[in-house]
C-alpha cells in the first residue's frame, strides 16, 4: 500500500520541554518524522514549547509553531492550518494526551476534522485506560495482574479489599509513572491512592496486587496498514519489577528467556497491539515474568513511540520512529527498505551481535531532601548506553559513560568508601534501589559474600550476577598481580586482552596496579592490545552494512573504512543531566550539518540514546562511545588510523562541560576553535581577574578559597552576601549564597565533603573555591557572541533575566531583547564581550555573563563554549548561532559566511521569553525556591508582540496556570513589598481577589489595597485554614506568589511553597515573575491569543531588517 | 595466569587460512581436532533448538549472538535424539545460567552430547569471512593452528556428501492421533515439526529411502517431506519416490530439504545460495495475501524457480534477496516451503501452513 494521496498537510504534536520521563527522545522522534514526512512531500505542521529542540529549527517543518502546548493553544493552530491529519504518536505522552482532549472536544478524529493518523482516539484510549486495557487483554487470552480501577477513595478501599496488600496504584493517563506507587500498609495504600487520584488527569487508578521481584521484560513492536508485525527488539530489566523502567539498568536484547518464552512473550505483544487496535508505528508492551514458574503478565502498553523505543532504535540501528511516520502515511514494512544494508526491506527484526546496557542517571545531589530511592514512579533526568560484545563490557562501558567520576564497575578510587561498610550493612543497601546499588552488588560480589544472598538482597538475575562475577574474578586476578610486584611490561598480551574484552578501562587497571593511566594505556598498546571497532548493522553481519555506526571492543577486526576527506570529530555532552541537556546535543547536532554542507567528513561521539546526535543519519560516523579520555583518544586514533594517518581535528566546545573537560588532555594541536590554553584562562581565577582588570571591566570583588579560614578572610574583606561556589563546574552544582560566617562554614563544609563534588568528574574536589561578593538587586544578563580568526565579534544575543541575579541563570526567565536595560548599558555590554573575546582570543563562541547594579555593569564570568542559551538565541533571532560558530571554529571567518549567505541579520519586531522548567512536582519534598543551583531539567519559549504577551506564554508553555478568577496569596519578603503592591493593583485590575499575610495585608492597606482575606503565618498560629499553608490546602487559592529571599521567614515560605506544590497550585517565587505575569494578563485582556510560527516571524522580521538596511 | 573460566587454550583454523584465538570446552576428540563446514546463525535465542536439529550434520554452528548457554537447556526443546553437528562457535559460554526451566547447563549437555565447542571467538569477524565466502571448511581444537589448518584443507565440506542417511530414523515410529493419516519423510526431521503435524494427524515418520510403494501401502492422507542437511542433489532414491507418490496425487507437503526435493522431483534445478540463510528473522512475503512473515530459515541451497516456469506457482518469495521460499505444484495436490514454519526456534507467523496441510488433505 503505497503513499496516502488524500491527506497533504499533517500536524505534529512534539512533547514540549524536557520534563523527567519525557526528555530528548521526543526530539530524536520528532525529528526524524518531521524530515521523512517532509521528504514525502506533504506539508508538516509542528507545535512545540521547547525551543532547544533540532525539531523546531525551521527547516525541518513547514511551520514551526514556538507556542504553548494547550489545546487552546492547537485548536488555534488547527484553524488557522486546517491540517488533514494529525500525527499524535511521536510526541510522548504529552502528544497522546493532547491528541485525546482535542479529540473530546471534537476538534479532531470526527468527521469534517482532520484525521488522526498513527493511533486513533479508540486504541489511544484502550492502551490508556487502565480498566479498558485489562479487559482487552483479558479478553485475548492474557494474563494481566490482578487488579480493579478505582475513581475515587471509597472505590479504592473496595478494590483494596477483593486484592489484599501489596498493592501497587498506576494512575491513568501519566507520564513517566507519575503518582505510582507500591502500598505495603494500609497507611501506605491511604496515601498512594489519593495521591495516585490526584496525579491522574482522569481522576482514575488502577489498583493491583503487587509482583515486586518479578523479572521485567520490554518488547518493542512495529505493526503496518497490512496488519504486519514485527518486534525491533527486546529489553530485559536488571532490576526486578518495583523499580520503574525508566530508573532501571536495562540489557538488550533479552539474555536470560529461552526461545519458547521469548516467542510466547512475542506472540503476545502482537496479539496486544492487534487488540488495542494501533493501527500503524510502534508500540511498547511490558511483561512481567515469574522467576520461579514462568508465569507471564502483561503490565502495560504505549501506543506510541517512548524512551524505549529511542534505545531500541539505537541500539538495534532499526530507526523507529522514522518508520512509524512512514506507516503513519500509508507505505508498508515491506515497502520501506532498512536504511542500514540499503539491500533488505524494514520488513525483518533486527539481530544483534552485541549487548546493550543502558544505565539511567539521577539529580538527587541537586535535590535536597529526596530519599534517593527508586520505585514505580520515575526519577532520572537523564540515561547512557553503551554497547560491548559482551555484558560485563558494555556493564563497564556504561558506568564509566555516566560521568560520576566512576571508572567502570569499581576498581577504582571511587570505591573506597564502601570498605569501611560491614557485610550486613552492605547486603541491606543491595537491597534497597538506589544509584549506587549496582556498586554496592560489586562490592559484595568482590568480598565473595555467598551469591545466593546477594541474589536474594538484590534480586538480580543470576546470569547477570555471574556475568558481574567475571568481573570480579578478572580485577582479583589483577590484585594479585599487582601484589606480585608485577611490571606493566610484563603483562602478557593474553592477559591485558582478557581484560579489555571485559570491560575495564586504562584507568581501572591502573588504579589496581598502582600505576596511572597513561602508563597503562603505552604497557598496553606495547603488548599489542589495540582498540577495534565493530559496526551496528541490524543483522549480525550477516549482510554488508552501508552505515558506519560503531562502537569500541577488543576484537580481531577493526571495521572502520578508509577516507580520504577532511574529518571533524564532535564531542558530544553526554547524559543529560540538570545543567546540560538538550541545548548542547542541539549545537553538536547543528555543528555536524554544517560542516557537512561544508564538505568535511563529520565524526560524533556520545554515549546518550535520547539524542539526535546519536542518529546515525546526523553524522557521517557515529561512535556510539563513553566521553572519557581513553574512548575519545580511541577514536581519534582509529580516524587517524582510517585516513592514512591525516589526523582529525575535534569539536570540545559544544557539549557543555562533558567534552570541555577533556579539553587538556587532547593534543591541543588538534582542538578546533578557541585553545585549551584560552579556555583554562577563563576558568582560571588569578587569571581571568588579571585579565578584567588589564581591560578595565569591573567584577564583584572576590577571591579563592581552599579553607575556612581563607574563606572567612575574604569575605570579611569583601563584606556579606557572598556567593561561594566550586571552580570547573556545571549548572551552579553546590553554588550557595551566604549571608554570615556560621553559614559560611556550613557551606565550606559541604563544599568540602569526600565525593559532594567529585561525583560531577573528579575535577572540582581539587579546584580551590571561589567567594564573590554577592550583588543583590543587580539584573542579570547572558550574552552569547561568536568571534572569529580575524577578531570581528558578533553579538547573538543579549538576554535580559526576569528573576535578579541570585537566581541561576539556568533557571531564570530571561528576554530578547531586553526589556529594562538603558540603550547604552546595552552598549557597554556589547563592548565588555567583544573585548573579552579578543582578549581570550576565542575562535567560536563565547557566553558572558553580567550583572548590572545601579549605573555599573560588572562581569559574572565568560566560557569559551555553547551555552545553554544558544538554541534560544536562533530561534529568537533567526540566526543559525551553532552552525556560524562551528564553521568559524574550522577557519572560516564571518564575513565569508554572510557572503554564504549562511550569516544573516538577527531579525526583530518580537520579544522572545525563556522559562526555565523545573522538576518540583514529581519531588514534593523539595523546597520550590529558586537559588544559585540550577534544579531545571528543560525550558520554554513563548514568543509574541510583547514581553508581557510573550511572557504569559512562556509560562503557560512550563505548565504554570495564571489565575483568570479567584483568589491569588501574596506573601512577600520585606523588600518585595513595593513592587509587591504593583501586583496586587494588578490583580485588582484583572479582579482577581487577594489573600495575604498579615505582615503583607497591613503593607498594602496602607497604600489602599484591599485584602479579601488575611492569614497567620504557619509560625504564628496553628489553627487549620486560619494559616496560609491551611488556606492552599482548602483548594480557595487559584495562585501564590511567595518570595522568600532575604533573611528569616524561610522556613514559614518554604511552608507555603511545599502546600502550593502538593496542592498542584501555581505559584511563583520571585516578584519580578509575578509582576510580568499580571502584566502579561492585563495585556492578553485586551488582545486575544494569537498563534504565529517560527517561519512568519521570521520572514516579516528578515523583511524588515532588509527595509532598514536599505533606507 | 590461568584463565579464571578454566576453560583450555585452542585456536579456529578456517580452510583459507583465517586463525582465531580462542578457547576450548564440551567433547573434544582426543586428537584435539574437529572439523566440519564452519555455518552461522543469527538467531537470538534458541541455541540449544539450533545445536539439535539434524539439519546441521557435518557442519560447525557459528552463534553470532555473543552470549549462548544463558537459559540452560530442557530435554523438551531437542530437536533431536542427539545433534548431529560437528562443533559449536561462540563468543562467550555461560558459566552459570538461569531460568526456571533448565535442567542442565548448555556445557554439561554438550558434553553428554560428545559435541565440543570454542569460545572466545570474534564471532562477528568469522561471520563476515563466511557471509562474503559462503560457507568454510574449517576445523577448531587444542591442536597446534598447522595441524588444524591441514584438517580444515581436507574437510569435504555438505557439498556432495550424503548426510541424510547418517541422520534419518533407522525404523518408523508413530506419533500423534489426530483424524488425518500422515506419513513423514524422515531426512532428519525435526521434533517441532513433528509436533505441529501430531496436532492435526497421526503421523508415521518413516526414514528416508523408503519408497513410495510403501508409503502407498499405508494408504496416508498425506505425505510430508522433512528438513534435512545438505546437498539436496545426494538424495536421489526420495526423488524417485516422490515422483511416484505425486503421480498417485497424494497431498504432499515439504519444508526446506522437503522443498528442494519436491522440486527436483518436478525437474527443478537447485542451486547454492552465495550466503545461506540463518537466522530467525527473514522476511517472507506470502503472495496471496501480501502479508509478511518473519521467518526461521536454515539452508544454502535454493530452488531455481525459472528452471520451473510453467510447472508452479510461487507462493512466498524472500525479501531480502527475492529467492523463493514457497511453492504449489501444478496440477497436483503439493505445496512446499523453503523456510521453517514449525518455527523451534523461531517465530510462529506461519504456523498455518500446517493448517493448510490439513485442508489440502480434505480436498479444499
Amino acid at each position: 500500500m503505497p503513499r496516502r494521496n488524500d491527506i497533504h498537510s499533517i500536524l505534529i504534536i512534539g512533547s514540549g520541554p524536557i520534563v523527567i520521563g519525557q526528555a530528548c527522545e521526543f526530539d530524536y522522534s520528532g525529528t526524524q518524522a518531521c524530515r521523512v514526512l517532509k521528504e514525502e512531500g506533504y506539508r508538516v505542521i509542528l507545535a512545540n514549547s521547547n525551543p532547544a529542540t533540532i525539531m523546531t529549527d525551521p527547516d525541518f517543518a513547514d511551520r514551526t509553531y514556538i507556542e504553548p502546548l494547550t489545546v487552546e493553544v492547537l485548536a488555534k493552530i488547527i484553524e488557522r492550518e486546517k491540517p488533514d491529519a494529525v500525527l499524535p504518536t511521536l510526541g510522548g505522552q504529552t502528544g497522546l494526551n493532547l491528541a485525546m482532549a482535542l479529540f473530546e472536544k471534537g476538534l479532531v478524529g470526527v468527521p469534517g476534522t482532520p484525521e488522526l493518523i498513527g493511533a486513533n482516539a479508540e486504541a489511544i484510549s484502550t492502551a490508556e485506560d487502565r480498566d479498558k486495557f485489562k479487559q482487552a487483554m483479558i479478553e485475548i487470552g492474557l494474563s494481566v495482574p490482578r487488579s480493579g480501577v478505582a475513581r475515587n477513595m471509597e472505590e479504592a478501599h473496595e478494590v483494596l479489599a477483593e486484592i489484599g496488600l501489596p498493592i501497587i496504584i498506576r494512575p491513568a493517563y501519566i507520564l513517566g509513572g507519575r503518582g505510582t506507587g507500591i502500598a505495603n500498609t494500609q497507611e501506605e495504600f491511604l496515601k498512594l491512592a489519593a495521591n495516585g487520584l490526584d496525579a491522574s488527569p482522569i481522576r482514575e487508578i488502577l489498583i493491583e496486587t503487587s509482583i515486586v521481584g518479578w523479572k521485567e521484560y520490554e518488547l518493542e513492536v512495529m505493526r503496518d496498514k497490512a496488519d504486519n508485525c514485527v518486534i525491533i527488539c527486546s529489553i530485559e530489566n536488571l532490576d526486578a519489577m518495583g523499580v520503574h523502567t525508566g530508573d532501571s539498568i536495562t540489557v538488550a536484547p533479552a539474555q536470560t528467556l529461552s526461545d519458547v518464552e521469548y516467542q510466547k512473550m512475542r506472540d503476545a505483544a502482537f496479539a496486544c497491539i492487534r487488540r488495542v487496535g494501533v493501527e500503524t508505528g510502534g508500540s511498547n508492551v511490558q511483561f512481567a515474568v515469574n522467576p520461579v514458574n514462568g508465569d507471564q503478565v502483561v503490565i502495560e502498553m504505549n501506543p506510541r513511540v517512548s524512551r524505549s523505543s529511542a534505545l531500541a532504535s539505537k541500539a538495534t540501528g532499526f530507526p523507529i520512529a522514522k518508520i512509524a511516520a512512514k506507516l503513519a502515511v500509508g507505505y508498508t514494512l515491506d515497502e520501506i527498505p532498512n536504511d542500514i544494508t540499503k539491500m533488505t526491506p524494514a520488513s525483518f527484526e533486527p539481530t544483534i551481535d552485541y549487548v546493550v546496557t543502558k544505565i539511567p542517571r539521577w539529580a538527587f545531589e541537586k535535590l535536597p531532601g529526596t530519599s534517593g530511592v527508586l520505585g514505580t514512579q520515575m526519577q532520572s533526568v537523564g540515561e547512557v548506553m553503551a554497547i560491548g560484545r559482551t555484558f560485563p563490557e558494555s556493564l563497564q562501558k556504561a558506568l564509566r559513560s555516566l560521568e560520576q567520576g566512576r571508572a567502570g564497575l569499581n576498581a577504582d578510587s571511587s570505591e573506597v568508601h564502601m570498605r569501611s561498610m560491614s557485610d550486613e550493612e552492605l547486603l541491606q543497601k543491595c537491597a534497597i534501589p538506589t544509584p549506587d546499588r549496582i556498586f554496592q552488588v560489586g562490592e559484595a560480589l568482590r568480598r565473595r559474600i555467598d551469591v545466593e544472598k546477594v541474589q536474594a538482597h538484590c534480586l538480580y538475575d543470576h546470569w547477570y550476577l555471574d556475568q558481574m562475577i567475571s568481573i570480579i574474578d578478572e580485577r582479583l586476578a589483577w590484585e594479585s598481580l599487582a601484589a606480585q610486584g608485577t611490571k606493566l611490561s610484563d603483562i602478557s598480551r593474553a592477559v591485558w586482552r582478557r581484560a579489555k574484552r571485559l570491560g575495564f578501562s586504562d584507568v581501572q587497571l591502573a588504579f589496581l596496579l598502582g600505576s596511572s593511566e597513561r602508563e597503562v594505556r603505552a604497557a598496553r598498546k606495547e603488548a599489542g592490545v589495540i582498540t577495534t571497532f565493530k559496526t551496528v548493522d541490524t543483522c549480525s553481519a550477516e549482510f554488508d552494512a552501508k552505515t558506519p555506526y560503531h562502537y569500541s571492543t577488543y576484537e580481531d577486526e577493526n571495521e572502520v573504512r578508509p577516507s580520504s576527506r577532511p574529518r571533524v570529530i564532535i564531542l558530544g555532552s553526554g547524559p543529560n543531566r540538570i545543567g546540560q541537556g538538550i541545548e548542547f546535543d542541539y549545537c553538536c547536532v547543528h555543528a555536524s550539518f554544517a560542516l557537512r554542507d561544508a564538505g568535511f567528513e563529520t565524526v560524533m561521539l556520545n554515549c546518550n540514546p535520547e539524542t539526535v546526535s546519536t542518529d546515525y543519519d546526523t553524522s557521517d560516523r557515529l561512535y556510539f562511545e563513553p566521553l572519557t579520555y581513553e574512548d575519545v583518544q580511541n577514536v581519534i586514533e582509529a580516524e587517524t588510523l582510517a585516513s592514512g594517518g591525516v589526523e582529525p581535528k575535534v569539536i570540545v566546545s559544544l557539549g557543555g562541560q562533558t567534552p570541555l573537560k577533556l579539553a587538556s588532555q587532547i593534543d591541543a594541536r588538534l582542538i578546533a576553535g578557541t585553545s585549551p590554553n584560552s579556555i583554562d584562562l577563563a576558568e582560571d581565577r588569578e587569571r581571568w581577574n588579571a585579565l578584567c582588570e588589564e581591560l578595565f571591566i569591573p567584577q564583584p570583588p572576590g577571591g579563592t578559597a581552599t579553607t575556612f579560614n581563607q574563606a572567612r578572610d575574604i569575605a570579611a574583606r569583601i563584606g556579606y552576601p557572598v556567593l561561594v561556589r566550586p571552580s570547573y563546574v556545571l549548572g551552579g552544582r553546590a553554588m550557595q549564597i551566604v549571608h554570615d560566617e556560621d553559614h559560611l562554614q556550613r557551606a565550606m563544609k559541604e563544599l568540602a565533603r569526600e565525593g559532594s563534588l567529585g561525583r560531577e568528574g573528579g575535577l572540582s574536589a581539587e579546584r580551590p573555591i571561589l567567594v564573590d561578593h554577592f550583588l543583590e538587586d543587580a539584573t542579570e544578563v547572558d550574552v552569547d557572541a561568536v568571534r572569529d580568526i580575524t577578531g570581528e565579534v558578533l553579538i547573538g544575543g543579549v538576554m535580559e533575566h526576569v528573576e535578579e541575579a541570585g537566581v541561576h541563570s539556568g533557571d531564570s526567565a530571561c528576554a530578547i531583547p531586553p526589556q529594562t536595560l538603558p540603550d547604552w548599558v546595552v552598549e557597554v555590554i556589547h563592548s565588555y564581550a567583544k573585548a573579552l573575546a579578543n582578549a581570550l582570543e576565542v575562535v567560536g563562541l563565547l557566553n558572558v555573563q553580567f550583572a548590572v547594579s545601579g549605573t555599573t555593569v560588572y562581569v559574572i564570568e565568560a566560557n569559551p563554549r555553547a551555552s545553554r542559551t544558544v538554541p534560544f538565541v536562533a530561534k529568537a533571532t533567526g540566526v543559525p548561532l551553532a552552525k556560524v560558530a562551528t564553521r568559524v571554529m574550522l577557519g572560516a571567518t564571518l564575513n565569508e559566511l554572510r557572503i554564504e549567505g549562511l550569516l544573516t541579520e538577527p531579525i526583530t519586531g518580537h520579544v522572545s521569553v525563556k522559562e526555565a522548567v523545573l522538576p518540583f512536582s514529581r519531588f514534593p519534598e523539595v523546597d520550590t525556591a529558586l537559588g544559585p543551583e540550577m534544579r531545571s531539567t528543560g525550558e520554554v519559549m513563548g514568543i509574541d508582540a510583547t514581553f508581557g504577551l510573550a511572557f504569559v506564554k512562556a509560562e503557560s508553555a512550563a505548565g504554570t496556570i495564571l489565575p483568570t478568577t479567584g483568589l491569588v496569596f501574596l506573601s512577600l519578603a520585606d523588600r518585595d513589598k513595593p513592587a509587591g503592591l504593583v501586583v496586587a493593583q494588578r490583580l485588582r485590575e484583572l479582579g482577581l481577589g487577594i489573600a495575604a499575610t498579615s505582615g503583607t495585608a497591613t503593607y498594602l492597606s496602607r497604600f489602599g489595597v484591599v485584602v479579601d482575606r488575611i492569614v497567620a503565618k504557619v509560625s504564628e498560629s496553628t489553627i487549620g485554614s486560619d494559616t496560609a499553608v491551611g488556606l492552599i490546602e482548602s483548594g480557595d487559592v487559584a495562585f501564590v506568589v511567595n518570595t522568600p529571599r532575604g533573611a528569616g521567614s524561610r522556613s514559614d515560605g518554604q511552608a507555603i511553597r511545599k502546600a502550593a506544590n502538593v496542592h498542584h497550585v501555581s505559584s511563583v517565587t520571585t516578584i519580578e515573575a509575578a509582576l510580568a505575569a499580571f502584566q502579561g494578563l492585563i495585556e492578553q485582556k485586551q488582545h486575544p491569543l494569537t498563534v504565529c510560527s517560527l517561519q512568519e516571524f521570521h520572514h516579516v522580521g528578515r523583511q524588515r531588517a532588509s527595509q532598514v538596511g536599505s533606507t | 595466569m590461568s584463565a579464571p573460566n578454566g576453560f583450555t587454550d585452542g585456536h579456529l583454523v578456517l580452510a583459507n587460512g583465517e586463525v582465531f584465538e580462542g578457547e576450548v570446552f564440551g567433547a573434544l576428540p582426543e586428537s584435539g581436532v574437529s572439523a566440519g563446514e564452519v555455518v552461522f546463525n543469527t538467531a537470538i535465542t534458541g541455541y540449544q533448538e539450533i545445536i539439535t536439529d539434524p539439519s546441521y550434520a557435518g557442519q560447525i554452528i557459528t552463534f553470532t549472538q555473543p552470549h549462548i548457554g544463558n537459559y540452560g537447556t530442557v530435554d523438551l526443546d531437542n530437536e533431536s535424539v542427539r545433534p548431529f553437528a560437528r562443533g559449536v562457535v561462540m563468543r562467550q559460554m555461560a558459566r552459570r545460567h538461569s531460568n526456571w526451566r533448565a535442567e542442565d547447563s548448555l556445557l554439561s549437555s554438550l558434553q553428554r552430547w560428545g559435541i565440543p565447542a570454542i569460545g572466545g571467538i570474534d564471532t562477528r569477524r568469522l561471520t563476515r569471512i563466511l557471509r562474503d565466502a559462503g560457507a568454510m571448511s574449517g576445523s577448531f581444537g587444542t591442536a597446534d593452528p598447522k595441524i588444524l589448518l591441514q584438517s580444515a584443507q581436507s574437510e569435504k565440506g555438505t557439498a556432495g556428501v550424503d548426510l541424510v542417511s547418517q541422520v534419518t530414523t533407522q525404523s518408523a515410529y508413530e506419533m500423534g492421533s489426530g483424524k488425518y493419516k500422515v506419513v513423514a519423510y524422515d531426512f532428519g526431521i525435526k521434533s517441532t515439526i513433528v509436533n505441529c503435524l501430531a496436532e492435526i494427524a497421526t503421523v508415521r515418520v518413516v526414514p528416508a529411502h523408503t519408497s513410495a510403494e510403501e508409503v502407498l501401502q499405508m494408504k496416508p492422507d498425506g505425505v510430508f517431506l522433512s528438513n534435512g542437511p545438505g546437498d539436496p542433489e545426494m538424495v536421489n532414491t526420495a526423488v524417485q519416490s516422490i515422483k511416484d507418490l505425486l503421480e498417485k496425487g497424494v497431498p504432499i507437503f515439504g519444508i526446506c530439504l522437503g522443498h528442494q526435493l519436491l522440486a527436483r522431483a518436478i525437474g527443478a534445478k537447485t542451486y547454492k545460495l552465495p550466503f545461506g540463510h540463518h537466522g530467525g528473522n527473514h522476511p517472507v512475503k506470502r503472495l496471496e495475501t501480501g502479508t509478511v512473515e518473519i521467518t526461521s530459515q536454515n539452508h544454502n541451497f535454493c530452488v531455481d524457480e525459472k528452471s520451473l516456469a510453467q510447472l508452479i506457482d510461487v507462493t512466498h518469495i524472500n525479501l531480502n534477496d527475492e529467492t523463493n521460499e514457497g511453492m504449489k505444484v501444478r496440477g497436483a495436490r503439493a505445496f512446499s516451503v523453503q523456510y521453517h514454519p514449525e518455527a523451534g526456534p523461531g517465530p510462529h507467523d506461519s504456523r498455518y501452513l500446517f493448517n493448510q496441510f490439513a485442508n489440502v488433505m480434505d480436498g479444499k
